[in-house]
């Protein structure tokens, strides 16, 4: 991906956060693209896993669990600023993912899958369990923000859905730029590297498992900051957040826009974000129809439906 | 004593299920090198069909029967339907399909079915029978005890019988096999068949203790591919012995530590095995040629 | 001194001896040659010497320090660079960044400067890009720089592979069977390329089955048959020697009977 290519993504993702409110009949849809933009925000972790370093997590809604429930709890315990308890849970998911990174990364396939199937279920279940701490599987509340009323007091009247809206398509394009910045770069480089081939990456002077624990890192904080905005936005979390569906969710969605691009996420989020809105008539067909788009799309489809569209665009191979 | 003796046969029970989870596992990856995580839901169909089939009057056997040879198709279908087409895709892609299959028959169910637990009556009545000053159900033998039968018809056939002997050909070296003239398609199409009939054969088994709903089925295939890993993926013995150790381990952590985390031995067991002996008790290690 | 220094190097699979008791010595500039038949743990001679795989027995020495076992990427960070019998290709990538790659150890830094694409990473980035170009001409796949190279032919992969592994500026380069598959036109471009970077220092160790080849060009010729070493010496010694010939060709005994009985 050259320089150029890199911004018209940045300009396209960044148009479209500005120009879809345009088309909202109602204030209900800013809270739907909020929504959508924190899941991308996570799926876009998952295209540096899996996409650049070739990896695979189904645990990573662990990651997303921990960044949420910081937010709960943090403040109420540490008296920390909500801001500040996003920022320790994104310090103390990417600390975890190191810890536990380093061993699990030695394991390939279906191996490394379980390993962090395993990982994101414990965590679950300690948010689920520990009742007294974080109110068990009903949940928590999550202090406000603060920032919406600083706003207000600075003349900017905003609802909480326009805000939300705002702020998290702010962080999704800085989440996309970094991750878009990384491609183009030595580790991006020894990340696509290692995923074409871990001995030739390693003869060529690439750090294996180091740059399979970086993308493990980076992938959680997105996945913790995802998480702690989604509590923040809220005003409420579950254990949900940090369950084995979740983490499913966040790979289909990852792959669904096609695995290697940052767009792509944004795409396969939407989609799967957008599905349970439009089935809420159909609430009971929802696993169905989430199944079935999982298994045709990975057998019709395998590189995602962002990058098979294009290629039809485009007419078969230059 | 007495205490300790009633944790471990309530862990061989579940640890029976597990075991037979673990050898559908076993028989799918040997066959094909994929991981089936839909295996869970055969064992929650065997009891679901079940329940349904016999509320509508027919007879238990019988209703069991209809369900274990419906699920039979349905693990068929999954492999013509879902598995076959990609064939060679990444481990990435295989994983997604088998999730999202899971998830489809899970939908499927709550739609057909209900959202709701079932039973239905214990093959031989649910008075306890008292052994050594602990007590097990009547059913929990039947479980034991069938998935044991299980076993023990498994080995005859892959070590006695010439088609037994094929399908393990194939899954050895399928090109190989198909060249000494195995019909290696009829041969995927026996091993999901097989492994979803002994996963509906579990569920029917257990249903009467532990009651079955549509969403077992996760539960049940973490900790079937918990129990195949200990035992060593891709080993029947391995899933035989992985299975019943998983099932003590859990009995006995809810018995002596916190019956809160007995679900989470399974996982602890899972990542030990794989930083301890990824290979598993009875598994082999590989190296791989560059 | 010699660059790349081997002693009694040796590893079982199972219950095989793979390889067994093999030395030799590589000396800058030269171009070594490693020969026999198939099978004889040629590549897993060379996977043992780059880090690939764990010897069982032995030493290797390069540049007067030990590194028998060591990580591949530690030896490419002391100068040793190779390419693969079985192409390792990064497949999805573009050809300019298949090389790219092979600058890793020039390029890297901190991660922060490469999330925050900071100038002094893309500095770094535009040097490395500047180094892949030419190499690329040097290989004569410049032209197909943007194409994925998954795309490109089975000759033009063996050129790239090449091309990555001289962008690490590397002391010693392996090539493993650099012109298999290879018609006479490309072979004789392996020959050039081969020779020219030897001329300017590097030391070369080669394994190759196209004996016209390797007897053109080589300094000095090592021969393995079943795992050991059976012959060493400069190309005429080594085509007259009775043992390599056995080894190839199989001995007068075996020879079945002739048509006139």
């Amino acid at each position: 991906m050259t320089g150029r290519k890199k911004w018209i993504s940045l300009g396209v993702l960044a148009l479209l956060i500005a120009l879809l409110p345009l088309f909202f009949p109602s204030g209900y849809y800013y809270r739907v693209g909020a929504l959508i933009f924190v899941n991308a925000l996570s799926v876009v972790g998952l295209v540096i896993l899996i996409g650049y370093a070739g990896q695979i997590s189904l645990g990573h809604a662990g990651f997303a669990g921990i960044g949420a429930y910081a937010c709960a709890l943090a403040p109420e315990h540490l008296g920390l600023h909500p801001a500040l308890a996003l920022v320790l849970g994104a310090v103390i998911s990417g600390v975890m993912a190191a810890l536990i990174g380093k061993p699990i990364l030695r394991l390939k396939g279906y191996y490394l899958a379980v390993a962090t199937l395993g990982f994101g279920i414990l965590v679950s279940m300690v948010l689920t369990n520990e009742r007294a701490l974080t109110g068990g599987p009903d949940g928590m509340n999550v202090a406000d923000l603060g920032l919406r009323d600083l706003l207000r007091d600075l003349g900017w009247r905003l609802s909480g859905g326009e805000f939300w809206y705002m702020i998290c398509g702010v962080v999704l394009l800085v989440g996309a730029w970094l991750a878009l910045n990384l491609f183009d770069s030595p580790s991006g480089r020894a990340m696509r590297a290692l995923h074409g081939s871990e001995v030739a990456a390693a003869t060529v002077g690439v750090d294996v498992p180091r740059q399979k624990l970086r993308a493990f890192v980076i992938s959680a904080v997105y996945a913790s900051v995802a998480g702690s905005l989604l509590a923040l936005q809220n005003g409420y979390i579950t254990p949900d957040v940090a369950g084995f569906m979740h983490s499913v969710e966040m790979v289909t969605m990852a792959v669904l826009g096609g695995v290697g691009s940052v767009l792509g996420a944004t795409f396969g989020a939407a989609i799967l974000t957008l599905l349970p809105q439009v089935l809420t008539v159909f609430a009971e067909y929802e696993q169905l129809v989430l199944g079935l788009v999982m298994v045709l799309v990975m057998i019709f489809l395998p590189q995602g439906l962002l990058p098979s569209i294009a290629r039809r665009l485009k007419g078969r191979d230059e | 004593m007495d205490a300790l003796l009633q944790f471990l046969f309530s862990g061989l029970t579940v640890g029976a299920v597990y075991a037979l989870v673990a050898l559908g596992f076993t028989i799918i990856y040997n066959a094909s090198d994929v991981v089936n995580f839909a295996q869970g839901e055969f064992v929650m169909l065997g009891g679901m069909i079940t329940v349904f089939a016999f509320e509508a009057g027919l007879p238990l056997p019988l209703a069991a029967l209809l369900a274990i040879l419906v699920t039979s198709a349905i693990g068929v279908a999954l492999n013509k339907l879902a598995i076959e087409p990609a064939r060679g895709a990444p481990v990435v892609s295989l994983i997604i399909i088998t999730i999202g299959a899971s998830i489809v028959i899970r939908g499927a169910t709550q739609l057909v079915f209900d959202k709701q637990l079932h039973r239905f009556p214990s093959f031989s009545g649910d008075d306890p029978i008292h052994v050594l000053g602990a007590t097990i159900l009547p059913q929990s033998l039947w479980v034991i005890g069938g998935a044991l039968a299980v076993f023990v018809g498994l080995w005859i056939f892959f070590t006695r019988t010439l088609t037994g002997k094929a399908v393990l050909a194939t899954a050895n070296n399928r090109v190989a096999a198909q060249l000494v003239g195995i019909n290696t398609g009829w041969v995927m199409t026996l091993s999901f068949g097989l492994s979803a009939a002994i996963g509906a054969f579990a569920g029917v088994l257990v249903t009467p203790i532990t009651l079955v709903g549509y969403d077992v089925g996760v539960a049940l295939a973490l900790k079937g591919f918990a129990a195949a890993m200990l035992g060593g993926m891709g080993n029947p013995k391995g899933a035989l012995v992985g299975g019943l150790l998983l099932g003590c381990f859990e009995a006995l952590t809810a018995g002596y530590l916190s019956s809160q985390y007995k679900e989470a031995v399974a996982f602890i067991v899972i990542l030990g095995v794989l930083f301890v002996m990824p290979q598993g008790l009875f598994g082999r290690k590989s190296t791989e040629r560059v | 001194m010699s660059l790349l220094d081997v002693q009694g190097l040796g590893i079982s699979f199972g219950g095989l001896k793979a390889v067994d008791d093999v030395s030799f010595k590589v000396a800058p500039g030269e171009i070594v040659s490693v020969i026999g038949p198939n099978g004889a743990g040629k590549t897993t001679l060379f996977n043992m010497i780059s880090g690939v795989y764990q010897p069982g027995r032995g030493s290797v020495t390069l540049n007067g320090t030990e590194v028998t076992g060591i990580a591949p990427n530690r030896l490419a960070e002391m100068g040793l660079s190779r390419t693969f019998q079985n192409l390792q290709i990064f497949q999805e990538m573009t050809v300019l960044d298949n090389v790219l790659a092979g600058y890793h150890l020039s390029e890297r830094g901190s991660v922060w400067a490469d999330l925050l694409s900071l100038p002094a990473m893309r500095r770094r980035a535009a040097q490395a890009r500047a180094g892949a170009r030419k190499l690329l001409e040097r290989v004569r796949l410049d032209k197909a720089a943007e194409q994925i190279a998954g795309n490109l032919s089975y000759g033009a992969l063996k050129r790239l592979e090449i091309a990555r592994a001289l962008a690490l500026n590397p002391k010693i380069l392996l090539l493993d069977e650099p012109a298999a598959g290879c018609n006479a036109v490309e072979t004789e471009e392996i020959d050039h390329l081969i020779a020219e970077l030897a001329a300017s220092g590097i030391a070369i160790l080669l394994v190759e089955h196209d004996m016209k080849l390797v007897m053109r060009i080589s300094n000095h010729i090592v021969v393995l048959d079943h795992g050991e070493k059976i012959a060493e010496g400069d190309p005429a010694t080594v085509s007259r020697d009775p043992a390599v010939i056995a080894a190839y060709l199989g001995t007068e005994e075996e020879e079945p009977a002739h048509a006139d009985g």
